[in-house]
């Protein structure tokens, strides 16, 4: 495997240069840089909002200074409430080459896109391509799943629960996360937790999710469940569950923070204090980008009824539990599951499979939704108790 | 060997149908035959052992609820035999 060796020591799988839109009103300009572009690592990322908002300038700056990215073009209209001095600076200090593009500043569209091209340039040629050895203890490592369906918990989710104790193994960092999808879970989860303490905080932060989803008045157990084979609420959370493999927890992050040595972490999703601002998890690219500010490599998509998203900064690597799914879907699945289903493949081998092609992956073999093109982001208004 | 059900965890007392099956069909785990006592379709639990009324029913290794009566091997494990340990289940 390969990486990127940054100024903090850490490496990268990929070596991106990001375009970031800091309100809104430049998102179309930043949009115009990248598509003018022949560059083909730049991407687009960005906050809409024009209201400040601390977690969104907190994911920003991970965002920017992630491993997997190389360089950093700012823009910005020039009254937005993001804060993109500080922005700058943050990202200038990690050793990044950076510019920031003020659209006021810069006589409006046209023009602010012809410097903004002009920038990239700039900031391509100060970029770092020099790789250097990659091993699995470098590598973090983060799981979702979305479209589930009563394949998911059987084959895509225990697989990658298996892969997560082979990586742990091999001294890599493992990210679980959405408490919501664990209600139920919690004795079990703090049964694993490594102190006393954690213990505790696991108990609260699943707590903390029921109370949230309670108050947006979200059930998470429907029919459809039931009549898929599922019969309690503590069934169908071990079935996400089983995604974290059976390894001891080592501590619960929040969206931003780095994990502070090798293990397995619990993200939690769910802000804190009085429930404003909707949905914690509003779709399932937020919850990546939370997982990428956290600095996740690599991310592992289980699925059932299929998904097609991939995500800026890192690859998403699509685990597919419905054999069905797959065969309809297979340009956009890089695993298939299916086959412990219909009996062609053993459950070994298919982890083997996966271990295999994340192997790949940071080697810099494309997934399936980086071939496709897939470079979906989003980040929401959000408020943590917690911070860096 | 390939199986058209699944164990999900050694410690489990169910196994979970990779496949429709019909009242009466035998399937074999380990050296056990065991018969199935109704329909069991496709996601859904088979017992692989007897659980007397109130014990777990482990699923992943944990409990997903207990027996609200005696259930026997090849029973189908569904809402009519077994319950939530959480009071808010619907």
């Amino acid at each position: 495997m390969k990486g990127f060796l940054r100024k903090d020591g850490r490496k990268g799988i990929r070596n991106r240069l990001l375009v970031v839109s800091l309100v809104e009103c430049a998102s179309f300009v930043a949009k115009r840089i990248v598509e003018t572009c022949d560059f083909p690592d730049v991407e687009l990322i960005g906050f809409s909002g024009c209201a400040p908002n601390d977690y969104a300038l907190h994911l920003l700056e991970k965002l920017c200074t992630h491993s997997n990215v190389g360089g950093v073009l700012l823009v910005s209209l020039g009254c937005e409430n993001m804060d993109r001095e500080f922005l700058y600076k943050k990202i200038l200090d990690s050793g990044r080459p950076v510019r920031l593009l003020v659209i006021q500043e810069n006589g409006g569209t046209n023009k602010s896109v012809a410097i903004g091209k002009k920038m990239i340039e700039e900031v391509k040629n100060g970029m770092n391509y020099d790789s250097v050895d990659f091993d699995f203890s470098d590598l973090i490592i983060g799981t979702i799943c979305g479209g589930s369906d009563a394949t998911s918990g059987l084959t895509a989710n225990p697989v990658i629960g298996m892969t997560f104790d082979n990586l742990l193994d091999r001294g890599a960092t493992c990210i679980f996360e959405e408490p919501g999808e664990l209600v139920g879970c919690e004795y079990f989860l703090a049964d694993r937790a490594m102190d006393k303490n954690l213990k505790k905080n696991i108990i609260r932060t699943i707590n903390k999710a029921e109370h949230y989803y309670d108050v947006m008045g979200h059930d998470s157990f429907s029919a459809g469940n039931a009549e898929g084979g599922i019969t309690t609420i503590e069934e169908k959370s071990l079935g996400s569950y089983s995604k974290s493999g059976t390894h001891a927890i080592d501590g619960i992050l929040y969206p931003g923070i780095n994990p502070p040595q090798a293990g397995l972490y619990l993200l939690d999703v769910i802000p804190d204090g009085p429930v404003k601002w909707g949905f914690p998890n509003i779709n399932d690219n937020s919850e990546i980008m939370e997982l990428i500010a956290c600095g996740v490599h690599l991310i592992l998509f289980s699925t059932g009824r299929g998904t097609v998203v991939g995500s800026a900064i890192s690859p998403v690597l699509k685990v597919c539990a419905n054999p069905i799914t797959y065969k309809n879907m297979s340009d956009d699945m890089d695993i298939d599951c299916g086959g412990i289903i219909t009996k062609t493949e053993q459950f070994q081998d298919v982890c083997q499979n996966l271990l295999s092609y994340i192997e790949q992956v940071c080697a810099g073999k494309q997934t399936c939704s980086e071939r496709l093109g897939h470079k979906e982001f989003y980040i929401g208004y959000k408020k943590f108790d917690m911070k860096c | 060997m390939y199986s058209d059900y699944i164990l999900l965890h050694p410690n489990d007392n169910v196994i979970v149908a990779l496949k429709n099956y019909s009242q009466g069909e035998k399937i074999r785990f380990g050296s056990k035959e065991i018969v199935l006592t109704s329909r069991i379709e496709f996601g859904h639990k088979i017992a692989i052992q007897k659980i007397a009324g109130g014990d777990a029913i482990l699923k992943y290794g944990y409990p997903i609820g207990r027996a609200i009566c005696d259930i026997n091997p090849g029973d189908w494990v569904h809402t009519q035999n077994l319950i939530s340990n959480l009071k808010n289940m619907k």
